[in-house]
């Protein structure tokens, strides 16, 4: 068969011509992705023996039983999500006017600036990041420093003591981390929230202020339900990697041990696979049980 | 319009006896600049209360800049926009009380059509039993009763057209700004809605302010027409008055498509070089052999096309240096190339203001 008439087969057979553009990356995607995934969470439902220390390969529940029912785990559970709450509720209001400036108000370089700076940090190493913000919050670091030639020694000192929160110093708080995590899901929130607003049109803002509606009306009623499925992807984002991150909490802030650290762990040094992916198991649960709340508060109706 | 002079918010007439015309909107000298170009160039105006005004104008006349410095999405750079004599020159969308009928309808997509509908009662905290039944209203008087429910998505666009009309009479506005409204329908619906729109405007007794490039549109539904031209007005006056008295060759040309002739062409029939306009229609074709009827004049050319549109013929003619469009009744089919004879009365010459070209 020559070019002319596989060209013409194709032309003639539209979905065929979509099959096999598509087969490729379906067979990536479905078996080393998706199917290594499931992998892993089959294991989820073997155990492992205590003696031995070997996994049985039976179907059981034991490992969620042990994940469930140690209030240490539980612990792990609260303060992993507790801290991706929080991470995810500080990034959409520090995303929120960069994102409104980037779809509504800047204009051509303004605008490439704008997008190139919140990708910028992207282009450098994850771990490069990571220690640098260690040295930046450290006891000696330049924060301290401004804090103490501000006056503000005090005050950070009183900030430290907060219980929950607070710790030796900034490097080595769950504040500290805090701050880490938002810097450097931020670009996850930017990106879709600016491409959401961008799609609203400026005339539905006109039309309601023209029907008599305020700012803070137009905010609510039309701007903010509009950009719902933006928030909504970008906080998929934050939420989720910061509930599987284990390299922050290794290396800024507190003591207490997070999924990501678990799973690490787990997998690792203890050698206890199923309890490593029935760790892994609870990001995936919890992110499906807040799309599904998502898209019943109608994030998705504007789709 | 020298008889009348603004007094307030009211026209007085010289004699000092007030007549019961409000004005619902003025124009004071206003100027809206963007960058190095004036959208709006010392424009004055004033419309009065229950008027359907129109302001007409090719694309980049500063036709909806006018419109958005009376919806306030627009601040003038220099003059005063007044609404019922209130000067609003700094006064937010959301104070003033006018309403719009965007060119793109702008529904909410997340809010079905009675949710659109009741949108302006909501903000301005209407109870809830109120503002549906209202809003049912609304949506009957555009004859979309049944809608309610649908969301916009679900709509053509003769229906969208209808749910934003219904949207911006809801609260009932003083004055209705509708900017090119039936620009996206096609030419049936778009009659049909010509029709809709004036007699809505006749019962309710709102204001309209209608910005259109189609002359056609403007001069059937307006009481009144602005003709803009590069921010500024080139005439103001009734539809009849435009079309049969236009007072520059933009107006002659842009509102009655008419022919303007002036140079050497106009010297030798008027005795002049001031320009004047006469409209295809008036003109008359004669035959090789025919007399000049009384009180016309006479040019002789070159047909060079012949357009046909049914009830008349039009005729692009080469004349002395100019082509002249004539639309001759009972004219015998002619050959393009031909030379032809074109005659119209002296009645039908209308001079144009002496910067005409």
């Amino acid at each position: 068969m020559n070019a002319t008439a596989l060209g013409g087969l194709l032309y003639r057979h539209p979905k065929l011509n979509l099959f096999l553009l598509l087969l490729p990356p379906l067979l990536w995607f479905g078996t080393v992705y998706l199917g290594s995934l499931l992998a892993l969470l089959l294991q989820s439902f073997y155990a492992i023996d205590e003696f031995t220390a070997l996994i049985v390969r039976t179907p059981t529940l034991a490992t969620y039983v042990q994940l469930f029912s140690q209030p240490a785990n539980l612990d792990i559970v609260q303060r992993t999500v507790t801290m991706a709450v929080c991470v995810t509720i500080a990034c959409a209001l520090i995303a929120w006017p960069i994102a409104h400036y980037m779809a509504s108000h800047a204009r051509g370089r303004v605008k490439a600036l704008f997008y190139v700076a919140v990708m910028l940090p992207m282009w450098t190493s994850y771990l490069v990041k990571v220690y640098a913000w260690r040295l930046i919050l450290a006891k000696q670091g330049i924060v301290f420093w401004i804090c103490e030639h501000l006056g503000l020694g005090r005050a950070l000192e009183a900030l430290l003591s907060t219980p929950g929160i607070g710790g030796p110093s900034l490097a080595s708080s769950y504040l500290g981390m805090f701050i880490v995590f938002v810097y450097m899901w931020l670009p996850f929130m930017i990106l879709p929230l600016a491409a959401a607003l961008e799609r609203v049109p400026a005339s539905l803002l006109q039309a309601a202020a023209d029907l008599g509606a305020r700012p803070g009306q137009i905010l609510r009623q039309i701007v903010l339900p509009l950009a719902l499925p933006g928030i909504a992807a970008g906080s998929v984002f934050t939420f989720s990697l910061t509930l599987g991150d284990y390299i922050i909490p290794n290396v800024v802030g507190a003591p207490g041990y997070f999924i990501g650290m678990m799973v690490y762990q787990q997998q690792g040094t203890a050698g206890n696979i199923p309890l490593a992916a029935a760790f892994s198991v609870v990001p995936i649960v919890l992110i499906a049980v807040y799309l599904a709340l998502a898209r019943r508060a109608g994030a998705f109706d504007a789709l | 319009m020298r008889a009348l002079q603004p007094l307030g918010d009211r026209l007085c007439r010289r004699d000092g006896r007030a007549l019961t015309i409000t004005t619902a909107i003025e124009f004071r000298a206003v100027t809206r600049s963007f960058g190095a170009t004036r959208a709006v160039n010392g424009v004055s105006l004033s419309i009065a209360a229950g008027e359907f005004f129109s302001v007409l104008g090719p694309s980049g006349s500063g036709k909806t800049t006018c419109l958005r410095l009376i919806a306030g999405f627009d601040l003038p750079d220099a003059g005063e926009v007044l609404l019922a004599g209130r000067d609003v020159s700094s006064v937010p969308p959301h104070d003033r009380d006018v309403n719009t009928v965007f060119q793109d309808y702008a529904l909410f997509p997340h809010m079905n059509v009675l949710s659109n509908v009741a949108y302006g009662l909501k903000v301005r905290g209407v109870v809830p039993s109120e503002r549906e039944q209202r809003a049912r209203e609304a949506l009957a008087m555009v004859k979309l009763k049944e809608f309610g429910e649908r969301w916009p998505a679900q709509l053509s666009g003769g229906q969208k057209q209808r749910v934003a009309l219904a949207r911006a009479l809801v609260n009932r506005p003083k004055v209705l700004l509708l900017d090119e409204p039936l620009g996206a329908l096609d030419l049936k619906l778009r009659e049909e809605m010509q029709i809709e729109l004036k007699s809505l405007q006749r019962t309710l007794g709102i204001t309209f302010v209608y910005v259109t490039h189609d002359q056609g549109e403007a001069l059937s539904m307006s009481d009144r027409v602005a003709v803009l031209d590069r921010g500024r007005i080139e005439q103001l006056a009734a539809p009849r008055v435009l079309y049969e008295q236009p007072a520059t060759a933009f107006v002659a040309r842009f509102v009655g498509s008419s022919n303007v002739i002036g140079g050497e062409l106009a010297r030798r029939l008027t005795g002049s070089a001031q320009a004047f306009a006469v409209r295809a229609e008036r003109i008359v074709a004669l035959a090789a052999n025919a007399a000049l009827p009384a009180g016309h004049v006479e040019c002789q050319g070159e047909l060079l096309d012949v357009q046909y549109h049914g009830a008349s013929s039009r005729w692009q003619v080469q004349c002395e240096g100019l082509v002249i469009a004539a639309e001759p009744r009972d004219a015998e089919a002619a050959q393009v190339g031909s030379k032809v004879r074109l005659a119209w009365p002296h009645s039908a010459m209308v001079r144009l203001a002496a910067d005409a070209a």
